[in-house]
C-alpha cells in the first residue's frame, strides 16, 4: 500500500467511524435516559442510572398503557392486512390484466403519488367530522387501506411473477381468484414481507393524521402519546424515554427479522 | 386479446381499491382545489375567487413559512444526498474491514419513527444538554450553544435531525445501484492513474444520475411536508424561525380558528411547488 492511500484509508475508517457513532448514539441516549431522573437527562448525564422503574411507574399513573398499546396494535394490524390485500390485489390486477385504458388509469394515479397529504387533509377531516366518524378507528384506517405506492410497488414486482404458473393453473381449471390466492401469493411471499414491513411502519409511526382525527386519551396511539409528553410545558425526559423506548421496539423487532426483504423492498422499486 | 371474462376478473381486483382512492384521495384532492377559492371562518363560507391566493401574499407569515421550507429544502437536502453518496461510495469497497456493521449503523436511524426521534434530538440539544455538554467538553465552544431557543441555531438542529434520521436511508439506494455498476470501468481507471475523486466525480455521479434525480425528487417532496420534527422539536418556534408550511397549514385549520378555505390554499402552493420543483430537477438533469 501506497503512503497515500493508506492516509486514504485511514481517513475512511474514520470517517464512517464518526458517521456509525453518530447514528447510533441517540439510541444509546434513549436507553440512558430511560434509567435517569429528568433533571440528569436535562444535564445530558452518560451513564445507565436506577430511575428505570421510578419513570416507568410514573409513565403508567401518567398514560393508560394497555389502553395506548392496544389501540396501537389494532390499528397496525389491520392497517396492515387490509393495506396489502387490497393493494397487491391491484397491482396484480393492474399488470395481470393489462388494457390500454388500465394503463391509463395507472399513469394517472402514479401522477397523484407527489401530491401531498396536506392537500387531502382538510375535506377528509371535514367528510370524517360529517360522518361522525372522528375518533374512530374507521377514522385512521380507511383513508390509508388504499395505497398508491404498495400498488405500484406489487405492479412492478408483478412483472417478475411467470407466465407459465398462471397458464398451467388455468389449465387445471383454477379460475382467477383461485390462482391469487393459492400461486401468486406464495410465490410473491418475499415481496408481501417487503410491503408488509412498510406498511407496518407507516401504520404505526403514523402522527399528523392521528393527531387530528384521534381526539380522546382512550384513543391515543403511542406515537400520539411520545408525542404528548414531551409538548408538556416542562417534560419529564426519563419518563418520556420509557415510552420512546416502547415506541421504537416493535419497528426495531420487525426491522431485525426482516431487514432483507425490508432493504429489498425500499429499493425495489427503482432496481 | 383479453377474454371479457378475465377482463372481469382485472376489474374486481383493482375496483375496492379504486373505490376508496376515489372516495379518500381523488375527492379530497378536487375538493380542497374547491375550498381555496372560498374565504371564511369554520364552516360558513362564501365564494372568494382568488381572494386567498391575494392574501397569501400579504400574509408575512405565510411567507416566513415558505421562506423556512425552502431554505430546509436547498441546504438539508443537497447536504445529506452528498453524505448518502459519499457513505455508499466508501462501503462500496469489498475490501473494507467491517462494512456490513457500518451499513448497519448508518441506517439503524431509519427504523425510529419521526416523533421518536425528534423527541430524542429535543432532549439532546437541551441546553445543558448532552451536545452541549460534549462540545464544551471537547472545547469547541466556551459557553452552552442556544440550540432551540434562538432562531438561527433551531433551524440548524432541525437540519440536523433531518440529516440524521435520512441520510441511511439515501445510501441504502446508492448502494443497491452500485452493485449495477461494472466494476471492470472503475479497474480500468485505476490502472489508468485516475485519482480517486475524480473517479467519483467523473465516472460514479454521472453512472448514478438517474439514482440522484430519484432522490432528489423524493427528498424534495418529503422536505416540503416537513411537519413531525418542527412540530415535536421546535413547535415552529422561536419566532416562527422553523415554522414549515404543513405546520402552518395545521395551525390554520387545527389550532386557530379553522379558516379551510386559506388553509387549502396554502396546501396547494405545496401543490405548485413539488410540481415545478420535480419538473425543475428533471431539466437540469437532462441538461447536463
Amino acid at each position: 500500500m501506497s503512503p497515500v492511500s493508506r492516509i486514504l484509508r485511514s481517513a475512511t475508517y474514520l470517517g464512517l467511524g464518526l458517521a456509525a457513532l453518530i447514528s447510533v448514539f441517540p439510541f444509546y441516549w434513549m436507553l440512558v435516559s430511560m434509567t435517569n431522573s429528568a433533571v440528569e437527562v436535562a444535564n445530558g448525564k452518560l451513564t445507565f442510572g436506577d430511575q428505570l422503574i421510578a419513570n416507568f411507574q410514573s409513565l403508567l399513573t401518567e398514560v393508560d398503557m394497555v389502553r395506548v398499546l392496544f389501540n396501537s396494535t389494532v390499528i397496525t394490524l389491520f392497517g396492515t392486512i387490509l393495506t396489502v390485500a387490497l393493494s397487491s390485489a391491484a397491482g396484480y390486477g393492474f399488470e395481470i390484466f393489462r388494457s390500454r385504458f388500465k394503463d391509463h388509469l395507472f399513469s394517472l394515479l402514479l401522477l397523484m403519488l407527489s401530491i401531498p397529504f396536506g392537500a387531502m387533509m382538510i375535506p377528509l377531516f371535514v367528510m370524517f367530522a360529517k360522518a361522525g366518524l372522528l375518533n374512530s378507528f374507521a377514522a385512521i384506517l380507511l383513508p390509508g387501506i388504499a395505497s398508491i405506492f404498495i400498488v405500484f410497488y406489487f405492479r412492478q414486482a408483478t412483472k417478475a411473477f411467470p407466465h407459465e404458473l398462471r397458464d398451467a393453473a388455468r389449465i387445471d381449471g383454477l379460475n382467477e381468484l383461485q390462482i391469487f390466492l393459492r400461486i401468486y401469493l406464495p410465490v410473491m411471499r418475499s415481496t408481501y414481507a417487503a410491503a408488509t414491513v412498510i406498511v407496518f411502519m407507516a401504520n404505526w409511526n403514523a402522527y399528523l393524521w392521528p393527531l387530528i382525527v384521534l381526539q380522546t386519551n382512550d384513543m391515543k396511539t403511542i406515537t400520539l402519546v411520545v408525542s404528548s409528553l414531551v409538548s408538556a410545558y416542562n417534560p419529564n425526559y426519563g419518563v418520556v424515554s420509557v415510552a420512546a423506548v416502547i415506541a421504537t421496539l416493535p419497528t426495531c423487532l420487525v426491522f431485525f427479522i426482516l431487514q432483507r426483504s425490508f432493504v429489498e423492498g425500499l429499493t425495489g422499486g427503482v432496481k | 386479446m383479453q377474454s371479457r371474462r378475465t377482463d372481469i376478473w382485472g376489474w374486481s381486483l383493482i375496483m375496492p381499491a379504486l373505490v376508496l382512492l376515489g372516495i379518500f384521495m381523488i375527492y379530497p384532492i378536487l375538493s380542497s382545489l374547491w375550498l381555496s377559492l372560498h374565504t371564511g371562518k369554520g364552516m360558513n363560507l362564501s365564494f372568494g375567487g382568488a381572494a386567498n391566493i391575494l392574501r397569501l401574499a400579504e400574509d408575512p407569515v405565510f411567507l416566513r413559512a415558505l421562506f423556512n421550507t425552502l431554505l430546509f429544502l436547498v441546504v438539508q437536502v443537497p447536504i445529506m444526498i452528498a453524505l448518502a453518496l459519499v457513505f455508499a461510495v466508501a462501503l462500496d469497497d469489498r475490501t473494507l474491514w467491517g462494512r456490513a456493521w457500518f451499513r448497519t449503523a448508518i441506517f439503524l436511524p431509519c427504523v425510529t419513527s419521526l416523533v421518536t426521534y425528534s423527541v430524542l434530538f429535543k432532549s439532546m440539544f437541551a441546553h445543558d444538554g448532552v451536545v452541549n455538554d460534549t462540545l464544551m467538553f471537547l472545547n469547541f465552544v466556551d459557553q452552552p450553544i442556544p440550540w432551540l431557543t434562538d432562531p438561527g441555531w433551531a433551524r440548524v438542529v432541525i437540519i440536523i435531525a433531518i440529516t440524521w434520521r435520512w441520510t441511511g436511508y439515501n445510501m441504502i439506494f446508492f448502494l443497491a445501484a452500485l452493485q449495477n455498476i461494472d466494476r471492470s470501468i472503475y479497474e480500468q481507471a485505476r490502472i489508468d492513474g485516475v485519482p480517486a475523486h475524480a473517479r467519483l466525480l467523473r465516472l460514479t455521479v454521472p453512472m448514478l444520475k438517474p439514482i440522484i434525480l430519484f432522490l432528489f425528487i423524493m427528498s424534495t417532496i418529503g422536505t416540503l411536508q416537513l411537519f413531525d420534527e418542527v412540530m415535536n422539536i421546535t413547535e415552529g418556534g422561536p419566532a416562527d424561525a422553523t415554522l414549515t408550511l404543513s405546520l402552518y397549514i395545521y395551525n390554520l385549520t387545527f389550532k386557530f380558528m379553522p379558516s379551510y378555505g386559506y388553509a387549502s390554499t396554502v396546501s396547494y402552493v405545496i401543490v405548485v411547488l413539488v410540481a415545478i420543483l420535480s419538473w425543475l430537477q428533471f431539466r437540469l438533469a437532462r441538461d447536463k
